[in-house]
């Protein structure tokens, strides 16, 4: 069994789609879609890398990042962000809260196994 | 220079205003013509009973001499001043050049409130396109949208093998997905053409005109006998009317639908529509009046005559749309980028001719409407003068749906019509335009 990585994002064919290239490429995927519990899901799955898209149902992924980063066990963890605005400012708040990445929608197949690639093992 | 030390000036400039020598003026208050010449180039005081004599003689008010009408130019010319950048205007001797040259002090302030008005238009646009909460909800589910069926595509395209069963659920989530977008764009479209109507966030005169005409359902026969003040009145009381421009505009639309009720009241439509047909030509020839005018005045009385309202639709000859009364089903952008298939445009080519036409508006329900159009020049006929025009369409429902053998839209960006000669730009719902 490859490298876990946990999918946070609330629109399930993002996560059909991501889950489809991340598998085939030998990672082992697990999804989550809303923002209530995400950082439970987190420390329980204790994942390789965490894709947290920013606008989620209960909780923005920036306030679930936070959090993460406040815990010993998960305050480096690789996290790679996602969300449709891209705007410097939103780069800079993704930054703050402890992204590793921040990737624009609509991005490529390519670009997210390149980034999940470098984050886990570059 | 002190205020006071302008007394003078006034003096002087109300005097040349009303074309009277010096000379008599001094003799009119009893004083030589040497010491007014004095007081008139600030070199002596002015005061009590002298300065009253001198504004009657002048049929002012003292105060207009003693304290001059530019107390709100100067505090404008202070704003100015204020807000400067490169300039450093003398301040201190603001008051001075107002009280010499009023009609440059009164042209900068003039300016600096206009460039302050437009400032303050720049700052709600910019500020409805970034924090609009519906606009940017919209974007980003429609970027999302745009995410998955990219990401979908992919997989299908770039995965050499790929599973039966997969393939199938990528195809399904690609149809879902581009549905979804179709309904997203067509939605925001949808939005940003109507955004004004609720009164909410308006910035544009036009766009105050029109939802104070909506409010009203374009009926102001209260206002059939009103004479110009009142009609002043009328629009300055009007709370979707916030801005000089836009009561400016209203008062125009008002005066002619208001000239249009007493050419054609309601009760002489009223018989032609019992059997709930329209026929404006058949009015307009009835009742002796211009095709025009039955146009506004059905759309305006609809509302009342008949079980649907009709829409109606202005635009100039430059087809910029200047006056809208939507109607269900036929969709009118906010002001122009309209559909070049609309009859009203097809009037614009052959002026004072009477145009009707049956067409079907583009999209899922297919509407039918009869559309009844005319263009007219503006004002009188002048000799080696080219006219001015307007062209006017109303928009009457049709019961049945269905094609007709003239398709319209209402304007590229959402309309589906993958053939059109007319296409201005790519559609966002039609793949492949």
């Amino acid at each position: 069994m490859g490298k876990t990585v946990l999918v946070i994002e609330d629109e399930p064919n993002i996560i059909e789609a991501i889950s489809f290239i991340l598998s085939r490429d030998g990672w082992s995927v697990a999804t989550h879609s809303n923002g209530h519990d995400a950082v439970g899901v987190v420390l329980a799955a204790m994942p390789d890398l965490v894709i947290l898209d920013v606008m989620l149902p209960g909780k923005t992924g920036y306030d679930i990042l936070r959090e993460l980063r406040g815990v010993d066990s998960t305050a480096r963890l690789p996290v790679l962000m996602l969300t449709a605005k891209g705007q410097v400012k939103d780069r800079e708040m993704a930054e703050r809260a402890g992204a590793s990445r921040f990737m624009t929608k609509p991005f490529s197949n390519a670009e997210v196994l390149d980034a999940v690639r470098e984050l886990v093992t570059g | 220079m002190p205020q006071q030390t302008l007394v003078g000036t006034r003096i002087r400039e109300r005097r040349i205003m009303s074309e009277m020598r010096q000379a008599e003026l001094a003799r009119q208050v009893g004083i030589s013509g040497s010491y007014l010449n004095l007081i008139e180039h600030n070199r002596r005081r002015i005061g009590g009973k002298l300065l009253v004599d001198i504004a009657q003689a002048l049929d002012v008010e003292p105060s207009l001499l003693s304290e001059g009408a530019e107390a709100a130019l100067l505090s404008t010319l202070r704003e100015a001043s204020a807000e400067a950048n490169k300039a450093e205007p003398e301040m201190k001797r603001a008051d001075e050049f107002a009280g010499r040259f009023p009609g440059w002090a009164s042209l900068i302030a003039e300016q600096h409130q206009r460039l302050r008005s437009l400032e303050h238009t720049a700052a709600t646009l910019t500020d409805r396109l970034t924090h609009d909460p519906h606009l940017a909800t919209s974007v980003h589910e429609m970027l999302t949208t745009v995410t998955a069926i990219r990401s979908t595509a992919g997989i299908l395209v770039d995965t050499k093998e790929i599973e039966p069963e997969w393939r199938n659920r990528f195809h399904r989530n690609l149809n879902e997905d581009s549905q979804r977008l179709a309904e997203g764009a067509e939605q925001l479209v949808s939005y940003l053409d109507d955004a004004g109507d609720a009164g909410a966030g308006m910035t544009l005169p036009l766009e105050e005109v029109e939802a104070m005409l909506n409010a009203h359902g374009f009926r102001f026969d209260a206002l059939g006998q009103a004479d110009a003040a009142e009609l002043r009145a009328f629009v300055d009381c009007q709370e979707f009317l916030t801005t000089s421009d836009a009561r400016d505009m209203a008062l125009t639309v008002l005066r002619q639908l208001r000239a249009d009720a007493r050419m054609l009241p309601i009760e002489q439509i009223r018989p032609h529509l019992e059997d709930r047909t329209v026929d404006p030509a058949a009015i307009g020839t009835a009742c002796g009046v211009p095709l025009s005018v039955v146009l506004r005045r059905l759309a305006a009385v609809s509302d009342e005559l008949l079980p649907m309202p009709l829409g109606l639709v202005m635009c100039d000859g430059a087809g910029t749309l200047m006056l809208r009364k939507p109607v269900e089903g036929f969709a009118i952008p906010r002001f122009s980028g309209a559909c070049p298939k609309w009859p009203l445009f097809q009037a614009l080519s052959r002026p004072m001719q009477p145009l009707r036409q049956t067409v079907t508006v583009t999209g899922r329900d297919a509407r039918r409407f009869d559309c009844y159009a005319i263009t007219e020049p503006v004002g009188a006929i002048q000799v080696n003068v080219a006219p001015l025009y307007h062209s006017y369409m109303l928009i009457v429902p049709r019961d049945e749906s269905g094609v007709s053998e003239a398709e319209v839209g209402s304007t590229c960006r959402v309309c589906s019509m993958e053939v059109c000669d007319g296409r201005r730009e790519p559609s966002l719902l039609a793949v492949g335009v």
